[in-house]
């Protein structure tokens, strides 16, 4: 319980982001059109994308001479910027569709 | 010089969580979505950058790891792009999917490789192990929803005790996954491998149930759960970018597969536990309408058109499989021409993918003003003359009205029975995804006209012009 109470004391910057992040999330995408739930929910996922920097940030701390965790990170990067790359192009090449006739949303 | 560097990744990391928030929002607007994207990508890349170029806690830049970091950026790079602008545009839903899993991989692989490195720090070890195995479960389900969906499996897969075998291995989640936190301080190692597998296994048996209308729920759901676990690794890395990333796609992830539930009248909490895989039994009994069917022919229906002056699409998951996106265009085209009047009527979750049937009528360069959403297609098929339902089968079976034993009672569905003719293209008298009898096709008002949907449509644009 102390720990719990010494972490989230340290850590009371991410709550709040870790809040109000969530209100942002529901409110940014109040709204849309249904013609867009597909490249939104696409999109989304290509953001979450970020966590390439998590898999960069392991390879970077690992200690010398740690073959297997250099390993693990390296197929981390691979399938972090899989989620990126593929995220956005595809989502992209999706919205390409959307462009000629640049009209309101049903 | 260090203070900088840290001071300038912060900066880095502010900008990249304003382009996330950004271009989400114009995504959810059609005029600025493809900007958005751009702009969002663009953040990406800077907080790549800054994290390669600036994170300094612990870290060291050998040659080595920066070629272990390049070439795992060069690999999947290369593969995401290819993959993403070679595959056909039907098959997004699954690749949408398979994108995700590799997130959810990565997150997993993270939070594994973050284990017993947190010192004694049992708050610390428990926020790793939520983003491990979220991620784990992430991974595993979304492998199996892209198998599904790209039809290397076919059927919802049940067993008896499935409930009971699903529960225990849930159990053995949270077991295993206290277990590996208690354990990890100081070293890690086995239980967490344990929890991790326990989580995998979990994922695919979270999936492999679930069929029917549900699918795109699932995939929605799980994209909000990768969000989820790149949030908990973000914690567990201090790192703001991921934070806000993170959860910025958990809420909004959550939030659209609320709206998708909403729009099949079914509780998320529903979905989650397969009550639709419970209710399997019900279907085939309901699997016993009396009526006859009635045949139509390709140039009747395009008679039948040609005259009508309102003529109302609903398109589903076949216009897909039949790749005939472009045809119904051009029908729809031939009937304007003709001075019809001609509509698409998209229900929520038709296709297996929110939006599935307008990104592939947008594709083939449908006006987006002709597709209309439920609630504003729904009291014009009392004014419409022909209702022509292309491979949709479950969206429109009055069964979610009528029938209370039915899987998908209480599922608002299109109004197709109030159009004064329905034509129905179908591949056979096969039951929908769900695996439910259709009495829309007993509706006295209602034709059969069977075919592959692509050769059917070209069929009836010919026939049109000949008249």
């Amino acid at each position: 319980m102390e720990q719990l109470i010494a972490f989230t004391g340290s850590h009371i910057q991410m709550v709040y982001i870790l809040i109000l992040s969530i209100f942002l999330g529901v409110v940014v995408i109040g709204g849309v059109p249904s013609v867009l739930h597909t490249p939104l929910m696409s999109g989304a996922n290509a953001i979450h994308g970020v966590v390439i920097v998590g898999a960069i940030i392991v390879v970077l701390k690992t200690g010398p001479g740690d073959y297997a965790a250099l390993c693990a990170g390296f197929l981390a990067v691979v399938l972090g910027t899989l989620n990126v790359v593929g995220g956005f192009a595809v989502t992209d090449r999706m919205l390409e569709m959307f462009k000629p006739k640049k009209r309101r949303a049903p | 010089m260090t203070h900088i560097a840290g001071f300038g990744l912060d900066i880095c990391y502010v900008v990249s969580s304003v382009t996330f928030i950004a271009g989400l929002r114009m995504m959810s607007s059609p005029k600025t979505a493809r900007n958005g994207n751009l702009v969002a990508a663009a953040g990406m890349f800077l907080a790549l950058a800054a994290t390669l170029l600036l994170y300094d806690d612990h870290a060291s830049r050998e040659t080595m790891k920066l070629a272990v970091i390049g070439g795992g950026i060069a690999l999947g790079g290369a593969a995401g792009w290819i993959t993403a602008r070679s595959v056909r545009m039907t098959a997004m839903p699954q690749l949408v999917s398979l994108f995700n899993g590799m997130g959810g991989g990565c997150a997993a692989l993270i939070g594994l490789m973050e284990f017993g490195h947190k010192g004694n720090d049992l708050a610390a070890h428990s926020v790793v192990a939520a983003g491990m195995i979220i991620g784990g479960v992430s991974f595993a389900g979304s492998i199996i929803a892209f198998l599904k969906l790209s039809g290397a499996m076919k059927k919802p897969l049940r067993f008896p005790g499935y409930n009971i075998v699903n529960g225990v291995v849930l159990a053995g989640v949270f077991v295993l996954a206290g277990l590996a936190v208690h354990a990890s301080r100081g070293s890690g190692g086995p239980p967490g491998y344990a929890a991790l597998a326990a989580a995998l296994a979990y994922g695919v048996l979270f999936v492999l149930p679930i069929g029917g209308a549900d699918m795109p729920v699932v995939i929605s759901l799980l994209n909000s759960f990768t969000g989820l676990a790149v949030a908990f690794s973000g914690i567990a890395y201090n790192n703001q970018a991921m934070l806000t990333g993170g959860v910025l796609v958990g809420a909004a992830g959550t939030f659209l597969t609320i709206i998708m539930c909403k729009a099949m009248n079914r509780s998320l909490v529903n979905v989650v536990f397969g009550a639709f895989g419970a209710t399997g039994a019900a279907a085939t009994a309901g699997a016993s309408i009396k009526g006859t069917v009635k045949d139509i022919s390709v140039s009747d229906a395009a008679v039948l058109m040609n005259y009508a002056s309102k003529v109302m699409i609903v398109p589903g998951y076949g216009l897909a499989v039949a790749q005939a996106q472009h045809v119904v265009h051009e029908l729809e085209t031939a009937l304007e021409a003709k001075g019809v009047s001609v509509r698409y009527a998209i229900h929520p979750v038709a296709g297996r993918m929110p939006g599935h049937m307008n990104v592939l009528l947008a594709e083939s360069n449908v006006d987006y003003d002709k597709l209309l959403d439920m609630e504003s297609a729904n009291p014009q098929f009392a004014t419409t003359d022909v209702a022509l339902v292309v491979g949709a089968n479950d969206v429109v079976n009055p069964a979610a009205r009528n029938t209370a034993s039915s899987p998908i009672y209480g599922m608002p569905i299109l109004d197709v029975e109030s159009a004064r003719n329905i034509i129905i293209i179908k591949r056979s008298m096969n039951t929908g995804y769900a695996g439910i009898e259709n009495e829309l096709f007993y509706n006295p008002k209602a034709s059969m006209l069977f075919g592959d949907a692509k050769k059917v449509l070209s069929g009836m644009v010919a026939e049109l012009k000949k008249i």
